[in-house]
């Protein structure tokens, strides 16, 4: 549905006329809804909420409300995004305190009172505004062990799987991760623990320690068995239940906590 | 107040594990002291346990009770969560057993007593 606000934007563009705040904003007071947006603004040395009237559309996304902001109220805002769809995992943010994929969480969804705060995602630091510091993620990846070991050269022929052995069903239950660190802002483990892996890097392990052509499961199992590795885990579920990709990322340390006491039992490390 | 992010069953149960622990880890040096007078002041327990029939240490009891329940059994939930890969479903069988379990033998307790 076109509303009266995007037929003015595009009046105005089709005009070729640079479209003016004051006169759009005239228009969107007398005709549309709008809601309160309290926004974080500031750095790594601190920051506070900032205040928007931002008018209400359908099928608006946070996206959109960031965006809109951005656009027409304060071209100094930062955030982060990219495909808008929820493919790339690039613009969670903290909505309302819980952490959200922004470009499709619906406002109608999350609305409280007319009003959302939107801020940066939580147990990373923050570059500016709206955009967090992905650094610690996906340092954490690489460190809980979640690349491939190959047991072949380019030049053997591609290993033929089962997609039916239950180590494969397993893994493919963790896999869609997108890396949008939904799953880390929402561990409390992570706030108190700043060695703690958090869930999507231990998920990737789990997937990785599962497959057959892995050449050293056992590294993984060194990697997640250390000072922040899963025993960290206090099963707490956030995790799973803020996962935009309905991902089980604490199913996923169960499995590697049962797969480590496994090992010293059975007189590994 | 519980923080948006974190209000679902799961952390509950992880907050009512955690503050049953400390609850009982307070508990138990008290616990011993006393059991402690047994040995060495038997007048000392004895006048303790007649303290002890004060009813409001009896409904101190019954709290002492429902700690160590929902310690144990928050400790079996999370040994289950954790120990065995059981898919969602099955998990939900097995509470609903074990629940109907407690229900019938409760019952049953009722009854005897």
């Amino acid at each position: 549905m076109i509303s009266i606000y995007s037929f003015l934007l595009e009046t105005l563009t089709a005009i070729n006329a640079a479209p003016s705040f004051t006169v759009i904003e005239a228009v969107l007071s007398a005709s549309m809804q709008e809601m309160d947006v309290s926004v974080w603004r500031g750095d790594a040395s601190g920051g506070g909420l900032e205040h928007f009237r931002v008018p209400a559309e359908e099928s608006q996304t946070i996206l959109d409300v960031v965006a809109w902001i951005q656009q027409y109220a304060d071209p100094t805002l930062s955030y982060r995004y990219a495909c808008r769809v929820g493919m790339c995992g690039s613009c969670a943010m903290m909505v309302n305190g819980v952490p959200r994929w922004t470009c499709r969480t619906h406002v109608k969804k999350v609305l409280k009172d007319n009003a959302i705060t939107i801020e940066p995602l939580r147990n990373l630091p923050v570059i500016k505004d709206l955009a967090a510091d992905m650094d610690p993620f996906f340092d954490k990846w690489v460190a809980a062990g979640g690349v491939h070991h190959p047991t072949k050269t380019r030049n053997e022929p591609i290993e033929i799987l089962d997609p039916k052995t239950p180590e494969r069903v397993e893994t493919d239950t963790g896999i869609e991760c997108i890396n949008c660190s939904v799953c880390y802002a929402a561990c409390d483990t992570v706030s108190s623990n700043v060695d703690f892996l958090g869930p999507a890097a231990l998920q990737r392990a789990w997937t990785i320690y599962l497959d057959p052509k892995d050449a050293d499961p056992n590294v993984i199992l060194d990697a997640v068995s250390g000072k922040g590795g899963c025993h960290n885990c206090h099963s707490q579920g956030s995790c799973t239940l803020h996962c935009p990709n309905g991902l089980n990322p604490m199913k996923a340390i169960a499995g590697l906590k049962r797969a480590t006491v496994a090992s010293f039992f059975k007189g590994g490390r | 107040m519980i923080r948006p992010h974190r209000s679902h069953p799961l952390w509950i149960a992880y907050l009512l594990h955690r503050l049953s622990g400390l609850g009982l880890a307070l508990f138990l040096p008290v616990h011993f002291y006393v059991l402690a007078f047994a040995l060495n002041e038997p007048e000392r327990l004895d006048g303790f346990l007649r303290f002890a029939d004060n009813p409001l240490v009896k409904i101190a009891e019954f709290g002492l009770v429902f700690l160590l329940a929902v310690h144990v059994f928050g400790g079996l939930r999370l040994l289950a969560l954790e120990f065995l890969p059981w898919s969602p479903r099955q998990k939900t069988l097995a509470a609903s057993a074990v629940a109907a379990a407690f229900l019938v033998a409760g019952t049953f307790f009722l009854q005897a007593v």
